[in-house]
């Protein structure tokens, strides 16, 4: 019975088992939490409430997504989110190339001055406090200015793209580009950003997904809650559990309330992380292929 | 192409002396690289580095009204404040306690996971399972603690209602002080094991096939493979990564622990960053020096750590990679 096993011994295919088991395993550790919270946010809210919900929906219902749509703050926080997003990350991928350029240069006199000071802030920095000090110094407190500016360079997004300059864009190309009286200005708007395309996805995702997902700044620097970001908001009702219902109209009843909120919580959930699950499977392998630019210099 | 030239011959050490160029003519020959880079360094000097010269309010008695310049030294007042404090050594053994659990607790499943991936054949199953471990990557810190807190909810949570289908007591979870550093340890796992995973996944396509051709032909086993061949393979990377997280052993994550922070599981919870926000920015008398001392004092120990560490890396890197 062994004697077709040429490659595979009965030690080997317990093994191959074993790893599917393992895997499986992961796989579903991971992915119960996800499933378990979307199907909540489609289910009958008494049935959340009651802990009737396992896995699938229980009788389905949109009242929670309907309630997130009518939440005033959510709506103008979601607004608010797509402009810092949209803006930040174009002041990041702008500011990240102008450094990473220069410093992928083998020409560029004082080259590892420059790195060490991009470099030392990555390992040393003044404090919360005094940066807080120098936003409200500048008159950047309760402006959308203090959501885009203190972060505006990541030095290891830039450590990665100059990574890449120097390992894809040969020599050659520039000097023959020298040679043709193409300055260095139009050698980069020509020539490099149009072929570093896949590095600029990366970093751009990065970036963005950063935007997206933070709320600290917004925390400590606006005031204004017009001016709030998705996560502030979300941060609010999911963590705070501070739901104003009364931004809410039209509910009577404290038990349909109480179930509200916690669907509320669900759908809001789904509704905050919906935007980049939907892009993700698109960019995974940019997010891969950064991360193994990455770790070629550590 | 005079300017390769020159640079080919600077490194080579055979520069001609007459061509030897001066610094100015160096630097006039690139000036339009300086234009490129003056915007990133006007930024990195106005938001790093005045913010780290700013930093000197911890030695002193900071006043709004008069400044950073104009307020008056104490010295080491704020530090002296701090380490004789009530709260210093609790504060101090969280962090340390914390970031320490989630180094060595979060260090072995991304390999596992990778190992695992690399024996897998099928495809499919193979793009599913990373598509899926990476997501949860993606998920932001205030949605993650809100997950957790509707999951570990006392009456209504998921884990509450198999506690309570199991015929055992509902355990309000976030309110116990004793759970708090695992439940952010394991939640923290669940989110990063996945994408943690791909550094050892290039890691393990980076070794030579030859060698487990070679394994196969003598034999040997997957398992024996795996021991063999993929863990030395994986291990400079592995030891690497281990150490350059030591380097930031204070950097628990912050907003997480924010985040999940609540009055009942405060002895625990808090950590050196939450400190210096709370002292600082979230209390009614704004503690501007103290807080930044505090903050100063966390910055210089993860300075050292990092310098310290990076000797080591660099030793281990030159003893197992060449």
């Amino acid at each position: 019975m062994e004697h077709s096993a040429i490659r595979e011994s009965r030690g080997d295919r317990l093994f191959t088992v074993f790893n599917y088991v393992l895997l499986s395993l992961f796989l579903v550790t991971i992915l119960y939490p996800l499933i378990y919270v979307a199907s909540a946010s489609i289910s009958n809210s008494e049935a959340v409430v009651s802990g009737k919900v396992w896995l699938w929906p229980v009788d389905p219902t949109l009242e929670g997504y309907t309630t997130v749509f009518r939440h005033k703050l959510i709506g103008s926080g979601f607004m608010n989110s797509i402009y810092y997003t949209a803006a930040g990350t174009a002041i990041n991928v702008v500011m990240t190339i102008l450094a990473a350029y220069p410093l992928s240069r083998k020409d560029f006199y004082g080259k590892n001055a420059f790195m060490f000071l991009f470099v030392f802030t990555m390992m040393f920095s003044g404090g919360l406090i005094p940066t807080y000090l120098l936003v409200k110094d500048l008159g950047l407190l309760n402006t959308t200015w203090s959501m885009l500016l203190p972060g505006a360079l990541g030095v290891w997004n830039m450590i990665i793209t100059r990574t890449y300059f120097q390992t894809t864009i040969p020599d050659e190309l520039l000097e023959a580009s020298q040679l043709d009286g193409c300055t260095d200005f139009q050698f980069v708007w020509r020539i490099v950003i149009p072929l570093s395309g896949p590095i600029i996805a990366v970093i751009t995702l990065f970036y963005a997904v950063g935007h997206w997902n933070s709320f600290f700044n917004a925390l400590i620097y606006l005031k204004d809650q017009k001016l709030y970001p998705l996560q502030l908001v979300l941060r609010d009702i999911l963590v705070q559990n501070d739901v104003d219902m009364n931004m809410l109209a039209d509910v009577q009843e404290v038990a349909k309330r109480e179930g509200l909120r916690e669907l509320l919580k669900y759908s809001l959930i789904v509704v905050a992380t919906v935007p980049l699950l939907v892009v993700y499977p698109f960019v995974q392998k940019y997010f891969v292929k950064g991360i193994m630019i990455g770790s070629l210099k550590g | 192409m005079e300017a390769m030239k020159e640079a080919a011959a600077v490194r080579s050490g055979t520069a001609v002396k007459t061509r030897h160029a001066t610094p100015l003519k160096k630097m006039r020959k690139v000036w339009r690289l300086y234009v490129l880079i003056a915007l990133p360094v006007l930024y990195i000097i106005i938001f790093k580095y005045v913010p780290m010269y700013g930093a000197q309010i911890a030695f002193k008695n900071f006043v709004v009204t008069k400044g950073i310049m104009g307020s008056e030294w104490v010295g080491f007042k704020h530090f002296d404040r701090f380490f004789h404090s009530y709260d210093f050594w609790r504060i101090m053994s969280n962090t340390i306690i914390l970031s320490a659990y989630n180094l060595i607790a979060g260090f072995p499943f991304p390999i596992i996971l990778a190992l695992a991936l690399n024996y897998v054949k099928n495809r499919l199953f193979k793009k599913s399972v990373q598509m899926i471990t990476y997501a949860p990557h993606f998920i932001s810190v205030v949605v993650m603690v809100g997950i957790i807190l509707e999951m570990l909810d006392p009456r209504i949570g998921i884990v509450n209602s198999i506690l309570k289908a199991l015929g055992m007591e509902p355990v309000n979870f976030m309110g116990k002080p004793e759970y708090f550093k695992s439940i952010y340890v394991w939640s923290g796992i669940w989110q990063s094991v996945g994408f943690s995973c791909i550094i050892y996944l290039a890691a393990l396509s980076g070794i030579d096939p030859a060698l487990h051709e070679a394994a196969v032909v003598d034999g040997a086993s997957k398992l024996r493979r795996m021991w063999h061949i993929d863990l030395p393979g994986i291990m400079p990377i592995a030891i690497i990564m281990l150490i350059m997280n030591t380097g930031h052993m204070l950097d628990v994550g912050f907003e997480k622990v924010l985040l999940m922070q609540n009055p009942l599981n405060v002895r625990t919870s808090e950590v050196i960053d939450t400190y210096v926000y709370k002292v600082g920015l979230a209390s009614q008398a704004m503690n501007y020096s103290y807080s930044s001392a505090i903050g100063l004092f966390k910055s210089v120990i993860n300075l050292i750590l990092l310098v310290a560490v990076n000797k080591i890396a660099q030793k281990t890197k030159q003893a197992s990679l060449w």
